[in-house]
């Protein structure tokens, strides 16, 4: 099998699984990736808008084992880092971190979209704030905040 | 106390049976010879063998034994029947009838078939994964020149009507070949009753060795021919050159007529043990989906999609139980089972499919052992799933524009 023991202990033991109030401010949501393409990853950040500091990050992923873990790691790595730090971000760290097999590492690209969709969505919520929102959809799941990236 | 890992996979392949090794073993030392020495004893020996091995293939399915064809397998098989009939009767005519949810074996012999000039019609299925005779009988024209449709799904069991077809076919005077790797072994197959012409099968779905099949070629009413696709010695009446390989012929013999014996009793076992799984499991979780017919199936098989829960990530989950996904996570193409998707299962449940393959060697407890850790490990995806969150806030997914790729 081409999952390392990393992949493996972060599936086995999902860091930061859950969510966060989409609706508040201070947290930044993105949500990528398609249920048809079998990967659909939600991860949220929650900033200190005093400090630009990630505080806290959850997520929750429809996918293999590699995708779990992705997501995972990238709430692991966000916590803590200001959000010019976590814009740094990159697939192929995750990659190496995780030792993604090739076939695996379009997972990897999924979180660094997911960063940057929930980075995106706070940005946009507080720079346009009171202005108006996300451009609401017909559901309202998207309509409230997630931002939903195009990738690939 | 049950033993790990267990394996539910049995429509992927199977485990050698003890016995089939004992009774292949003595040909590898023992009987060496080549089965087309005629000289001497070693020889002798092993065209014996061969021999005793064609009746016993012949007796599961009913045939005679001089219509047994070995192959490498059902692939070989396969190519050979459509290729090998197409090549024969050009002059009669240019078209070939089969299904959207044949097996890979069928469908690239075809398209090559296809890029040579030969029409083929690829008919869709119903939402279990039957085609019907009335979709045959339209679809044939003056010139075709056989009929191809599986005995049994090889992802989802479903059974075709498979004497129906033969019987039109028959009556149209059109050959009719069934790749029947499946199907052999775990429920009757009679290609007298079921007006089969030709028939593909292979020892590792039916407990024997892998590397080894045969092809049924009817003799007679009609007796049908074949260009070969491998020519050398004239072995096998011309229809397939190349030293037999004794041992796993032997082995393939033993298979089979283990199988026909046991069928009555392994076909109710296997069946049970489904039913208590595929129960089991479902009348626990919400949002499950049991692909192919309810009834119209292979005793062992069982396909079940998860909603909100992806395929492969479930199986990292229980990877002490050896299942197969229709996800197809691992592909470049990122296309899930087109198996599930010709019956009209959406992509997102179709990657969200296990196919749970339940064979001889299986026991109830390790039909239990699954059923709690299938639950078990769907429940806590499903907790760690966008999907589930969503649907359970009463969102409909379809409405949402998911950014495709």
């Amino acid at each position: 099998m081409p999952y390392s023991d990393k992949i493996l202990e972060h599936y086995n033991n999902p860091r930061n699984v859950g969510s966060l109030d989409q609706n508040a401010s201070e947290v930044g949501t993105g949500l990528v990736g398609a249920p048809e393409c079998g990967d659909v990853m939600k991860l949220q950040i929650l900033v200190n808008p005093e400090t630009g500091v990630i505080e806290d990050a959850r997520f929750k992923t429809f996918g293999c084992g590699s995708a779990i873990a992705s997501s995972s790691l990238a709430t692991e790595w966000l916590k803590g880092k200001t959000i010019d730090e976590a814009m740094d971000i990159k697939n192929t760290q995750i990659v190496e971190e995780l030792a993604l097999p090739p076939v695996k590492v379009h997972c990897s690209v999924l979180a660094e979209d997911a960063i940057k969709a929930a980075i995106k969505n706070y940005q946009d919520k507080n720079v346009e704030k009171g202005s108006s929102q996300v451009a609401s959809n017909n559901s309202n799941y998207q309509s409230t905040s997630a931002e939903v990236l195009v990738v690939h | 106390m049950v033993k790990l890992p267990i394996y539910l996979d049995n429509n992927s392949t199977t485990r050698c049976d003890p016995k089939v090794v004992e009774a292949m073993l003595p040909y590898f030392t023992e009987y060496y010879g080549n089965a087309a020495s005629r000289s001497h004893e070693f020889g002798w020996k092993a065209e014996e063998a061969v021999e005793a091995s064609r009746q016993k293939i012949a007796k599961l399915i009913n045939a005679t034994p001089s219509e047994i064809i070995f192959t490498s397998g059902a692939t070989e098989s396969n190519n050979l029947a459509l290729r090998g009939v197409a090549h024969m009767y050009k002059a009669k005519g240019n078209h070939i009838i089969t299904s959207e949810v044949e097996h890979k074996a069928i469908l690239d012999p075809c398209k090559r078939l296809e890029k040579e000039g030969f029409e083929v019609t690829v008919l869709p299925v119903d939402q279990y994964g039957r085609v019907s005779v009335e979709q045959i009988q339209d679809a044939i024209r003056d010139k075709t020149i056989l009929v191809s449709i599986m005995a049994a799904n090889n992802e989802i069991g479903t059974l075709q009507p498979i004497t129906q077809i033969g019987q039109l076919c028959k009556s149209k005077g059109i050959l009719f070949h069934s790749d029947a790797v499946q199907a052999v072994g775990k429920i009757p197959v009679d290609v007298q009753a079921m007006g089969i012409d030709l028939l593909s099968l292979t020892a590792h779905k039916i407990y024997g060795p892998k590397g080894i099949g045969a092809l049924y070629v009817r003799k007679k009413n009609p007796r049908v021919r074949l260009e070969s696709l491998i020519d050398g010695g004239g072995h096998e009446r011309g229809m397939r050159s190349g030293t037999l390989a004794v041992p796993l012929i032997v082995g393939l013999g033993e298979a089979c007529d283990i199988s026909r014996q046991l069928m009555p009793e392994e076909s109710q076992k296997t069946f049970t043990l489904r039913e208590r799984l595929r129960t089991g499991i479902m009348n626990q979780l919400s949002d499950t989906f049991l692909n192919g017919h309810p009834e119209e199936r292979l005793p062992g098989n069982t396909n079940i999609s998860f909603a909100y829960v992806e395929g492969e990530g479930l199986m990292m989950g229980i990877k002490d139980v050896a299942v197969s996904s229709g996800s197809a996570c691992t592909s470049a193409s990122l296309e899930p089972s087109y198996v599930l998707r010709a019956l009209g299962v959406g992509p997102e449940l179709a990657h969200s499919s296990l196919r749970f393959g339940v064979g001889r060697f299986n026991t109830q407890e390790d039909i239990d052992y699954t059923i709690d850790l299938v639950v078990r490990e769907v429940n806590r995806l499903r907790e760690m799933s966008p999907l589930y969150e969503m649907a359970k806030a009463g969102i409909d997914l379809k409405s949402i524009e998911w950014s495709a790729h």
